[in-house]
């Protein structure tokens, strides 16, 4: 088990954190640049002392400000993989993973690091020198350097952020494997909801120093508690006025105008949310009669982004939203930027949230 | 071609003439027969082996010293950092016989330290020993100049990665830290290593010209200037060779970035 308390104030950031993860558990922290997810990280390897706190990995105790008591980073038994992935230049593939192998006779330590190196299919560039690889391989040379020694926490931080979109998915799914094999806790970093809610058993959402709310990814994409943790975990959040109507359903007018209803609760200055694929697009005009769906509004296409097999659309209306809708709808509706839509969506999948 | 490109060329043309000319001048003034035979002569020897050792011993201190005092500043803040560093790189601009006399005056035999320096048993003034001191004085502040940029041009992640992976912060400076700043450092132990085999005043005002005890080859080259040209000529040859070797192996080092010459 991990635990980690900081209290900290760097610049205009204070840190105010208490994470706690259990064995073979992963607990990702999703966050803006700036929300401290960095800083919580190094405190827990001992890099940055903050003026409160306490880290606590197993029986162990590494950091307990009010008993004054600091074990420095080297006797930590963590495994941290930063965010470009810190391997020694001056240091091939396999004697960067053979660094922490401190003490282990020359020949165990090279068959040992060529070890860890054929794990992650990277054998065949032993040899290779940081800089000719990669940025996959080099994370693959970073996730073997970190389980050399063994630790009894992992830290990573942005392990995805490095790499290029194509790489990325790859990437993911190996590091999730690792994630899953490993019993040890592990503290991950990220600005990428998706991305904590893909290599997380949990998700906090960090912002400005604390953690605004906490929960599996399905927990806080349902339920978001606020509308910064709706907007980041990519919903679309609009605001406006709440009144109860007697049908029990709630009907929220937007700033900017429209309508819109939710199957919430809630009345006064609110915030809704929906999520971009749950929203449909129909050509202008071309509503359908009277159906299940309760929400329309009226837009224009601002921007068209392609994400594999889908299409995110970027739409102006009353206030900004985004859609997402299949490439094969996208075409077959001949969107294109200037296209006058209505975007969908049902009075279940809107979320309110109180201002 | 117009008025201004003509100038320009021009310009050039006077630059490359005036400055190489002098430096050729040395190599043909005598036939190369000539030179090497002068090289032979009695004391011209003594200079280059003397320059050689005495320039050797200062670099060994430059580098042992100079390097943790350079990382310490590289990688640390506090308070009065800014006056240290001015300080360091003070002998820099200082005239080579304010060098001498300052270093007269410090541990010279009437100097503040001169009991003390006489005490341990140590004797600088007219040795050997006198001469590696004011080598070290006039060449260390190019070589942790030159050392201070390289460390801190490299990434300060990895030191925590070398820290995160069970090494202390000695290993990480001995594996990670010098490894990843041995080009800077390179360029600067070449800048020192120059500027020591140059050295003129502060030695023959420190520790004098005495023949195989303190007489460098600049000293050399002086002593014999108008009593055998030649020999003079010769031993010139030899402090340009070396200083044309310098330049070109830092160039090909480090691109020519390390002395901020460059092309952008």
């Amino acid at each position: 088990m991990l635990r980690v308390d900081a209290r900290h104030r760097l610049g205009s950031l204070a840190l105010d954190v208490s994470v706690t993860v259990g064995r073979g558990e992963c607990l990702a922290l999703a966050g803006p640049s700036g929300a401290g997810k960095t800083s919580l990280l190094r405190v827990a390897a001992g890099l940055l002392r903050p003026e409160r706190g306490l880290v606590q990995a197993g029986e162990d105790t590494w950091l307990d400000t009010s008993r004054d008591l600091e074990v420095p980073p080297e006797r930590r038994s963590c495994g941290y993989v930063f965010q470009e992935y810190a391997l020694f230049p001056h240091l091939t593939a396999w004697q960067n993973v053979a660094y922490p192998l401190r003490g282990v006779p020359r020949r165990e330590r090279r068959e040992r690091a060529l070890g860890l190196l054929e794990r992650f299919g990277m054998g065949e560039l032993a040899d290779a020198r940081p800089r000719t690889l990669s940025g996959g391989e080099r994370q693959r040379v970073a996730l073997a350097r970190m389980l050399a020694r063994q630790p009894g926490i992992l830290l990573l931080d942005e392990p995805l952020s490095a790499l290029d979109a194509r790489t990325r998915a790859r990437a993911a799914s190996e590091l999730a494997e690792v994630l899953r094999e490993v019993e040890a806790p592990a503290l991950l970093v990220t600005h990428d909801f998706s991305e904590a809610a893909q290599l997380g058993d949990r998700v906090g959402v960090i912002d400005a120093g604390r953690i605004v709310q906490e929960g599996t990814p399905s927990e806080l994409a349902a339920e978001p508690r606020s509308a910064f943790v709706a907007d980041f975990t990519g919903a679309v959040v609009l605001t406006g006025v709440a009144r109860s109507r007697p049908d029990g359903l709630t009907a929220v007018a937007l700033d900017g105008g429209g309508e819109v209803t939710t199957t919430d609760p809630g009345s006064g200055k609110v915030a809704v949310s929906v999520y971009p694929w749950d929203i449909s697009i129909e050509p202008r005009g071309a509503e359908a009669a009277p159906g299940s769906t309760k929400n329309h509004l009226a837009a224009e296409v601002v921007s068209l982004t392609t994400l594999g097999n889908r299409v995110r659309l970027g739409l102006a209306g009353p206030q900004p939203l985004a859609a997402e809708i299949t490439s094969a709808s996208a075409r077959e509706l001949g969107l294109g930027p200037g296209a006058r839509v209505v975007a969908s969506w049902k009075a279940s999948a809107t979320r309110l949230i109180a201002d | 071609m117009t008025l201004f490109r003509v100038s320009l060329v021009a310009s050039l043309a006077l630059v490359l003439l005036f400055l190489t000319l002098p430096v050729v001048a040395v190599f043909v003034d005598s036939s190369p027969a000539e030179l090497v035979e002068s090289l032979g002569r009695p004391g011209a020897l003594d200079a280059l082996w003397l320059s050689a050792r005495a320039t050797a011993a200062a670099l060994v201190v430059i580098l042992a010293v100079g390097t943790p005092a350079a990382y310490m500043l590289a990688t640390r803040s506090f308070r009065g950092k800014a006056v240290l560093v001015t300080l360091i790189e003070l002998p820099l601009v200082l005239p080579p016989a304010v060098a001498g006399i300052a270093l007269l005056a410090a541990v010279g035999p009437s100097g503040i330290l001169g009991g003390a320096v006489e005490a341990a048993g140590i004797e600088l003034s007219l040795q050997t020993a006198g001469v590696v001191v004011a080598l070290i004085f006039v060449a260390c502040p190019f070589y942790i100049r030159q050392a201070i940029a390289a460390f801190a041009s490299v990434d300060s992640t990895l030191l925590d990665a070398s820290r995160t992976l069970g090494a202390s912060e000695a290993r990480g400076f001995l594996r990670v830290m010098v490894p990843a700043a041995v080009p800077g450092l390179a360029a600067g132990t070449a800048l020192a290593l120059g500027r020591a085999l140059g050295e003129f005043g502060a030695t023959l005002m420190f520790a004098g010209s005495f023949q195989g005890i303190t007489q460098t080859v600049p000293l050399a080259i002086y002593d014999r200037f108008s009593t055998d040209f030649e020999s003079a000529l010769a031993l010139s040859a030899v402090l340009v060779a070396v200083s044309a070797a310098i330049l070109l192996s830092v160039k090909l080092v480090h691109g020519g970035e390390a002395l901020g010459v460059a092309p952008r």
